[in-house]
């Protein structure tokens, strides 16, 4: 499963992702983030589970507090998602449960330093196939 | 990609008319190859969403050295009035007091030829660069808050240079209304762990040789001559700073809709200057500007020990000193003269430098006859230009001048065609000796994604708004 594609942007990154469901998307969307971050090798070491809420007043925006949540743990607590269950997912509010190790320099290669989520150029919106959302994130 | 129709004033700008509800026009400062350029890319259309904010002055304004960026165009210039005029976290950018330094020693090119790897491997070793990579410096509780009110002060006295270098620092280092309090812990905390290192992308420590000099008074003021080494570093306020332009863009986002002002684009969000939010965000982001000086200092004391004990020389022999710092992310409240009227400002510059005239009283009493310098690095082939301020850029650029080349190919356009090349090899042949922490970053900042520095350069000095001082060419540069 390809979890995203790259948009060409300028001076940033760019992706696009897609999802059956919302959930769904906003799964891939967490994956793919950290998927440019981080590059695992091997197997995780201790998984640490954490309940996240997110709220935001549309789906873009819950989308983008999401995000900028995962990479807070990322940046902030040297955390990485190996896998997340979102297990609430209205318009404006999220419950998702993490499942998360720690950064270990043996086991992962940081790949791209990511500074930010931005709004610009930001979309989530329903196909016929299902969801689909642009981001674009600072690099 | 953008259909915009831009008119040309003269050879060197570049009138975007005002249409539906931009406030004002805009003026792109670029001759016809980079006007050429500008329909690649959504920056154009962004100098036009800039001119939608409530309280810009005049025009919105691009440097020649414009590219798309999020929000604000990279390159961009915008004033705003201090009573109907916003601040905008999207148009400081994520790194807040993202800035170069020039330090200057007595070295000449010759001195040094042997011991070019040496020296590159050894600055390599002790500065700390890349990804997620964490400082020497260890910070307190009490000393976090201390560096965001004090700025390169605050490493001074902490060991890291001597007083002389605030003194040739913009704002000596040190903005004012820092306050800690309006620092969420977020920041504090990713901040306490990356005091004194360089980060990653377009982040770099370069070694130099001042390869031509075009205004000898200028350049000696500036204590430049021709085969002189110099280094160029540019970094930022790394962790502590993307977390506060993100946290304070959230607020302004979730709040946007209680102001009224109805934005182009979410990344624009804003608060008013004279409202408690927008006070909050400056007092924050001057935290963010001061830990950024302190910063460089640290990484250019940490240069000088590493030139002084690779070539086994005295302080007094390298002679190092820092000629100027700048910034080129900020919002900053500065006076200028608009329409015969003497107005408080408030200039956002977002990949934009300050580049003001002889005579200014905030140019360092040193330079005060001849202008500010005006640091341009390019890419990691050309190296960088110097150059100074001019009268002209108060007139029309709220005292600015371009920040760099600006990227011209995206990043992944720039790994695909560097695939199957050693672009380190590619810059070994043009004399470049480069160290980096991965591979991609190097692919991503080959010197093709990039526009031509001397063209922007010279768009600069043709306008009239900074002049040419020197050139400088690459010798060795360090990336994450």
């Amino acid at each position: 499963m390809t979890l995203y594609k790259l948009i060409d942007h300028t001076a940033d990154l760019g992706i696009e992702v897609t999802g059956r469901t919302k959930r769904e998307l906003f799964t891939k969307a967490a994956l793919s983030l950290m998927d440019i971050v981080v590059e695992r090798k091997g197997t995780p070491a201790g998984v640490e589970e954490k309940a996240l809420t997110v709220e935001g007043s549309d789906p873009a925006d819950l989308l983008i507090n999401y995000l900028r949540e995962i990479l807070y743990l990322f940046n902030g607590e040297a955390l990485i998602i190996g896998k997340c269950d979102i297990t609430k997912c209205d318009n404006k509010k999220l419950a998702a449960r993490l499942f998360l190790e720690s950064y270990d320099k043996k086991k992962h290669v940081m790949k791209t330093e990511i500074k930010a989520v931005t709004y610009h150029g930001l979309s989530v919106e329903r196909s016929k196939k299902g969801w689909k959302a642009r981001i674009i994130f600072d690099v | 990609m953008s259909e915009i129709k831009l008119e040309k004033i003269d050879d060197n700008r570049w009138l975007l008319p005002q249409t539906g509800l931009m406030r004002v026009p805009g003026i792109i400062y670029a001759n016809e190859s980079i006007h050429d350029l500008l329909k690649k890319d959504e920056s154009v259309r962004q100098v036009a969403n800039v001119a939608h904010l409530p309280g810009i002055v005049n025009y919105s304004l691009a440097m020649p050295d414009i590219h798309w960026g999020y929000g604000f165009p990279i390159g961009g210039v915008a004033a705003f009035d201090l009573d109907g005029g916003v601040v905008s976290p999207g148009g400081v950018g994520y790194d807040i007091n993202c800035g170069c330094r020039l330090l200057a020693t007595k070295l000449s090119q010759g001195d040094i030829r042997d011991k070019i790897r040496d020296l590159t491997t050894a600055l390599y070793t002790r500065i700390p660069s890349g990804v997620g990579t964490t400082g020497y410096v260890k910070l307190s509780g009490k000393d976090s808050k201390k560096v965001l009110e004090e700025g390169a002060g605050w490493a001074v006295k902490a060991g890291f240079g001597s007083a002389e270098d605030l003194e040739t620092t913009e704002d000596s280092g040190a903005m004012s209304g820092a306050d800690p309090q309006q620092v969420s812990a977020r920041a504090i905390e990713r901040g306490r762990q990356q005091l004194g290192t360089l980060g990653s992308g377009n982040h770099f420590l370069e070694i130099e040789v001042v390869q031509e000099i075009f205004d000898e008074n200028a350049a000696q003021a500036f204590g430049l001559f021709k085969g002189q080494i110099v280094v160029m570093i540019h970094s930022g306020s790394r962790g502590l700073g993307y977390q506060i332009c993100d946290d304070y863009l959230a607020l302004m986002v979730k709040h946007q809709a209680e102001t009224g002002i109805i934005l182009p684009d979410r990344q624009l969000s804003c608060a008013y200057l004279a409202s408690q939010r927008g006070r909050n965000y400056l007092a924050a982001m001057a935290c963010g500007a001061n830990y950024a000086w302190a910063n460089r200092q640290i990484l250019m004391h940490l240069t000088k020990e590493v030139f002084e004990k690779t070539l086994r020389i005295a302080p007094r022999e390298l002679g190092a000193r820092l000629v100027y710092d700048v910034c080129h992310n900020i919002a900053k409240i500065e006076s200028f003269t608009v329409s015969g009227v003497q107005r408080k400002l408030c200039v956002h510059r977002k990949g934009a430098t300050r580049a003001y005239p002889a005579g200014h009283e905030a140019v360092p009493a040193r330079y005060r006859s001849v202008g500010q310098p005006v640091l341009i690095p390019g890419d990691m082939g050309t190296g960088s230009f110097i150059l100074v301020g001019q009268e002209k850029a108060m007139q029309e650029t709220f005292g600015s001048a371009c920040h760099g080349a600006g990227r011209v190919m995206s990043r992944t356009q720039a790994i695909k065609l560097s695939r199957g090349r050693s672009i380190s090899r590619e810059m070994d042949d043009r004399g470049v000796l480069v160290m980096a922490g991965s591979k991609s970053t190097l692919g991503e900042e080959m010197p093709e994604a990039y526009k031509n520095l001397h063209d922007v350069v010279q768009v600069v000095h043709d306008a009239g708004i900074a002049r040419k001082v020197a050139r400088l060419k690459a010798l060795a540069c360090i990336k994450g």
